[in-house]
Order: C-alpha cells, then structure tokens, then sequence
C-alpha cells in the first residue's frame, strides 16, 4: 500500500439554491502522496475550489459533505470546527488569490505571521517573533526585520502574497493548498512565487495542491494533474503523460482547453478552435456526460449515460465514450 | 531625452505609405501623490515620453506588467484624462487641444472595451438600452432605426437579440456581458477600439470565443485595435506589432513574429522566460529576473530596467537609452540590446534623424 498523505474518497459537496439541490462536488476521488505536487484544473464552477474546501473545512455550516477526506490516515468529514482547527495550520493550510483581501490591514504583517504560530503552539512572545522573522526570510523576503513592523500596504502584490506562505507555513504543515495563488500576480512576479513554492516543497518535504484556471501552470509545475468539470474529474494523469510533444490528453473537454489557450507558436489572426455554449447549470445537470451538450465528437451514448472515471492506461484515467486518439490533436 | 520619432514606425518611411490612423508623440502623463494633508509627496511618473502609431486596419498589441503605465496611456489617448504634454493625432486631428462637443465628436470613432464586463454596465439597464446609449448620446437616427442598429449590433456579436435583448446584465455570464460591452462599443461604427484587458477575467474557452469574435470584427469591419494585456501569448495571438512597455516607457516595438521569436530587450526576454509552458520539459530552464518594479515615483536614472537587467553597466544609469530601429520595424530601447545586427549602426543613424 502507498505511503497516501491525503485519501479522497467520492467526495461529495451540495448546497440549497433556491430549494433545488447544487452538486458542486460529484464524487471524486484522488490522492496526494508526500512531496508532491497536485494541479486541480477547471474553469470557474467547476468544483475545483469547492473541492479543497471541504477538506479544510472551510465551507460554511449546514453545507452537505458526504465522503471521505483523510490526511494522514485521520477522517477530516465530519469533525467538528474545533477539531479541525487542531489540524488547520498545523498538518494543512491554504493561500489564496487575493493576499490584499486575506491579510488584515490594520495589523504589522510580524503580529499577523506571529498570531498564527502562538495560535498552533506554545511558545513564549519572544520566540514566536523570533520565528516570524525567520518565517519572512523562508520565503525570501529581503530585509525581514524592518518587513515585520510593516503594514500589508507598504508591501507589493507579490510581497502580500510571500507573507500569506509566511502564515500558511507557520506550523511547517505537510500540505498547502494553493487556490489560484498566482493568478492575481504579474508573470515575472507568478514565475518567482512559484519557484519559491516549489523550494519551500523541497526544504519541508511538503505535498502541494495547485487549483488552477492555467494549464500552463500545471503543466510547468505539477507532477499530477487532474482536470474537472461540472463538479467531477474528467481526466487525471502524470504532468508529462498529459502535456507535451507527444502528450496523450484523452478527454475532449482537456483537448479544448489545451487548444483554446492563445499559444505562442500559433500565428497572429489565426481563429482559436472553441468548443461553443457554456458550463451547464448545475442544479439541473444532463443525464449522460455533462461535457456532451459542448463536446463536437457527441454521440448519442453520451448523452444518455455518463462515462465513469477509469485507468484506462497505467496512471491515467478519463471519463469519455469517445476519447481523441492518442497523441492526436483533436 | 527621450526620441522625437514614432517608436513603432520605420521612421525613414514616414510620409508615403497613408497616414496612420492613431498617433501619439511623446505622451506624458503625471501623479502627484499627497501625503496626510495634502503636501504633495511626489509625482507619479506613469506614461513618461510614449510614441507610436496605429496604421488603419492594424492592431497593435501593448504589454506590461501591473504599474507599467499602459492602462494609464490608453486613457490619455482617450482624453480621459487628458495627457499633461505630448501629441494624440486621431484621424488627422489633433485630440489634446479640442474641447467639449468637439472632443466629443473626434472621440466618436474610437472606442473603448474594458476589463470587467459587469463593472462597466449599468445593472439596471437591459441589453438594448445599454447597446443603444451611444446612439442616444450622439443623437444617431430615430427610434426604430436605433432599435434596428441594436438588433443588428447583438446579431454581429454572437448574442440572440430576441433572447437577450431584453435581459438585464445580471442575467448574463461573463463571455455574454463582455459581448455586450462589445456591441455597445460598436455602435458607433469606430475605426479604432482600445481594449484594456478585455478578455482577462474570462475562462478559457470564453476568453478563445471572444478573441474569435474580435478577430471576426477586425476582417469584416476593418477595425483597428489597442490591445493591451498583460497576457504575452494572448497579445500575440490578435496583434500585427507588439509594444513592451515597463514603468512607463516603451522598450521595444516590433512586428509580433519577431518581437517574440528575437527579442532586442533584456526585459522582453525575461517575461516570455517568465510564462508558463504547456511542454512540461521546457520548464524552469531560464532564470527569471529578481526583484520587483521599482516605484513610479522615483524611477531608476538612465535606463528604467538597469535595476533588475543583469546586463546593465554604469552606462544604463547614466545615459537614457534612445529607441533605435535594429531591424525593420523593429526597435529597442536599450544600450545593449540582446542581438545587435551589423546595420544597427546605419539604422540608429537613420532613426535619430527624423
């Protein structure tokens, strides 16, 4: 049996709108071992969010979770907030796009990053500050002691955001969550963010999870990439099985993404191959595939049963009747 | 100081192939900041000394990184506000000195597309109203040939003016809603539209949609566009030339095959080292540069990038480097652009006379 730091199991998440029921989250399943890097891609209301959320427990009350989340061998569905937060922080903890809106502007950036780890464990004043000035030099922060007297608005889009891995890595966890943690950011700026993730991964031995609208990003920096739609995974396989000269993507809905993105040998003018109509509301989703009513290759099985995620090849699985031929580009 | 000529525009070949449809000379535009109080704490030098041209039918792509001043530009093209010194020359007439309904009336034939599609329409009018307010504005035709136009307009944006005419913009995604804002756009029938990251907050496959249609209006009505992103691929995917700017000025110009594939400019290399690639092989390869953009405030001396450029000498802090065409077409900002052709000498010649 492998060493899994997280288990997902048919994880499902729903919400009331309006008294119909929204399945954002459609059973899926996956698993992120030790020192790994996981991309979740999706375009918005896809369930990628909604997803890492459940996890962390971050949904609010009253929401349906049903399934099953362990990190480290321990069930996170279920556990009271209390309990969670015992493992928040310390084993798990999550970035997010906007480090304006996340971090409390009337509070020194040192005082916010300090909070975080007197909260998880029990060190003196001293030595938590201690640890925060060392935290901002973790993530590469020049001058960190004058930083830590400063406030989130003296700090630029890309320093903000080194200050909210300072807080997520307080307690050193063993996965970080980053949701969408780069896209707010400028490319230069993206580019240096994700190296310092990726050395941090190094350094702390940590598992990582990417939830992201670029498969660029995916691509350049995941060992694993799952691709969802409508609230289930579509297609999961290895980084450079899916990408690539010779990439092999097998569901549509992943070739469509891949084509659709502006590319920089494509020549100026040329149209982009869309797929045309939008996500499908999901408080009433089609019986079959729920890509189908999109999908250019549809045929009529797919719009009366919906495909099941399997391995079809070793480490990679798809959920199509009709999947593109291997390696072939639509 | 920084170079008379068009940055962006071979400039031996100025007066005989047509008149350029937009032309900005030495666009200057500033920000005092003011502390508590009000005593003036400095002056934000956000578009310092920007020429080019737009050639009609022609889109030129504008990229930067957050700060670098090009949304700032676009809106001194616009007159919105109005550029503290420089020249904007639109269809032949010069757009810094008109005032009021004259203003108004130059400005009709360019148009403007922005980020957010929900931010720039109004939630409590339908589709209709909003397509035709710049109909009602300009006091273009009656009311049955407005409600044509709109039908006409939806029609050539992809939307149903049966299904959506009538619909208020909360009704809408994001890709039907920047559609809107589109068709709002072309009412007028401008020769030129200036798009500000117009199709960054779209997903994907939206965002491929829009390009589409942009591209669909560009061979149908001969349209002209400022594209602006920061998107480097996005960019060269809609555009003819391709502009870089960085803290308010412009590095390098060129046609967009070229601008990608040679780079001239330190920086340009950096942000296209900087994208992330769909080939999981090519990644990490090259070092992306250090630092962040200093402040507009107090921009380095000499060359703007000399801060970050791991080529830069004492030189770049001294001496501002001027434009020069090193290719045709092409031209760079810089004292020691990345390839230097034999002819770059000739060309430099040729540039600074003008």
């Amino acid at each position: 049996m492998s060493q899994s730091l997280l288990e997902v199991e048919e994880l499902r998440v729903g919400f009331a709108v309006g008294g119909r029921e929204l399945r954002a989250v459609d059973g899926i399943s996956f698993s992120v071992n030790p020192g790994t890097t996981l991309a979740i891609i999706g375009e918005s209301g896809s369930g990628k969010t909604v997803s890492c959320r459940a996890i962390m427990g971050l949904l609010p009350s009253g929401t349906d979770i049903n399934g099953s989340a362990r990190l480290n061998g321990s069930e996170l569905i279920g556990l009271s907030d209390s309990e969670l937060r015992r493992h928040r922080g310390s084993d798990m903890a999550m970035v997010f796009q906007d480090p304006a809106r996340s971090l409390n502007p009337t509070m020194r950036v040192g005082l916010q990053i300090t909070e975080a780890i007197t909260t998880h464990r029990k060190v003196s004043k001293q030595e938590a500050q201690t640890q925060a000035v060392e935290l901002l030099r973790l993530v590469r922060i020049p001058a960190a002691e004058r930083r830590f007297h400063e406030y989130p608005h003296q700090l630029s889009g890309g320093m903000r955001q080194r200050v909210m891995i300072a807080i997520a890595l307080a307690c050193r966890p063993k996965l970080l969550i980053a949701d969408e943690a780069t896209t707010a950011l400028d490319v230069t700026t993206q580019a240096q963010i994700m190296e310092l993730l990726l050395e941090l991964q190094q350094e702390l031995d940590m598992a990582l999870i990417l939830i992201s609208h670029d498969l660029g990003l995916a691509a350049s920096y995941a060992d694993e990439v799952i691709v969802m739609y409508a609230g289930k995974i579509v297609e999961q396989a290895p980084a450079a099985r899916l990408f690539g000269r010779d990439g092999s993507v097998r569901m549509r809905y992943t070739r469509a993404l891949l084509d659709a993105i502006p590319h920089m040998e494509r020549p100026a003018h040329s149209a982009l191959p869309v797929v045309g109509g939008r996500p499908p509301d999901m408080t009433a989703l089609p019986v079959g595939c729920s890509f189908a009513p999109r999908c250019g290759s549809a045929a009529e099985d797919c719009l009366a049963k919906a495909p099941n995620l399997l391995e079809h090849a070793p480490g990679h699985k798809w959920a199509c009747w009709h999947p593109c031929e291997n390696g072939v580009h639509s | 100081m920084s170079g008379r000529h068009a940055m962006g525009e071979p400039a031996s070949s100025k007066p005989a192939a047509g008149e350029p449809l937009l032309s900005a000379r030495d666009l200057v535009q500033e920000f005092v900041v003011r502390e508590r109080g009000g005593t003036k704490a400095g002056v934000v030098q956000a578009v310092s000394g920007v020429s080019f041209d737009v050639m009609p039918g022609e889109t030129l792509g504008v990229v930067g990184e957050t700060g670098s001043g090009k949304s700032t530009l676009a809106r001194a093209i616009l007159q919105a506000p109005r550029p503290k010194s420089g020249s904007v020359v639109f269809r032949g007439t010069e757009l810094t000195r008109l005032h009021g309904s004259r203003l108004l009336q130059a400005r009709r034939h360019m148009q403007f597309v922005f980020q957010d599609p929900f931010g720039s329409l109004d939630p409590k009018w339908q589709v209709r109203s909003i397509v035709a307010e710049p109909l009602v504005a300009y006091r273009t035709g009656d009311r049955n040939a407005r409600q044509k136009r709109v039908d006409e307009l939806l029609d050539l944006v992809g939307l149903d003016p049966v299904r959506h005419a009538k619909r208020h913009p909360r009704e809408l995604s994001g890709g039907q809603a920047q559609r809107v804002a589109i068709a709002r756009a072309l009412a007028l029938s401008p020769s030129l539209i200036i798009c500000d990251e117009a199709v960054s907050s779209l997903d994907v496959l939206i965002q491929a949609q829009v390009l589409n249609l942009f591209e669909k209006l560009r061979a149908e009505l001969g349209l002209s566009y400022l594209f602006i992103a920061h998107d480097l691929a996005l960019v060269k995917q809609v555009s003819d030339r391709v502009a870089v700017m960085y803290l308010g000025k412009l590095c390098e110009v060129g046609p967009g095959e070229r601008v990608y594939r040679e780079p001239l400019h330190p920086y340009t290399r950096a942000l296209l080292d900087s994208i992330p690639s769909t080939e999981p092989g090519a990644k990490r390869a090259a070092a992306t540069i250090k630092g962040e953009p200093p402040s507009p405030i107090n921009p380095p001396s000499g060359c703007r990038f000399r801060t970050r450029c791991p080529r830069a000498t004492d030189k770049c802090a001294l001496e501002e480097p001027i434009p020069r065409e090193l290719a045709p077409g092409h031209l760079v900002a810089c004292h020691f652009p990345l390839s230097e052709p034999a002819a770059a000498a000739t060309a430099t010649a040729d540039a600074t006379i003008s």
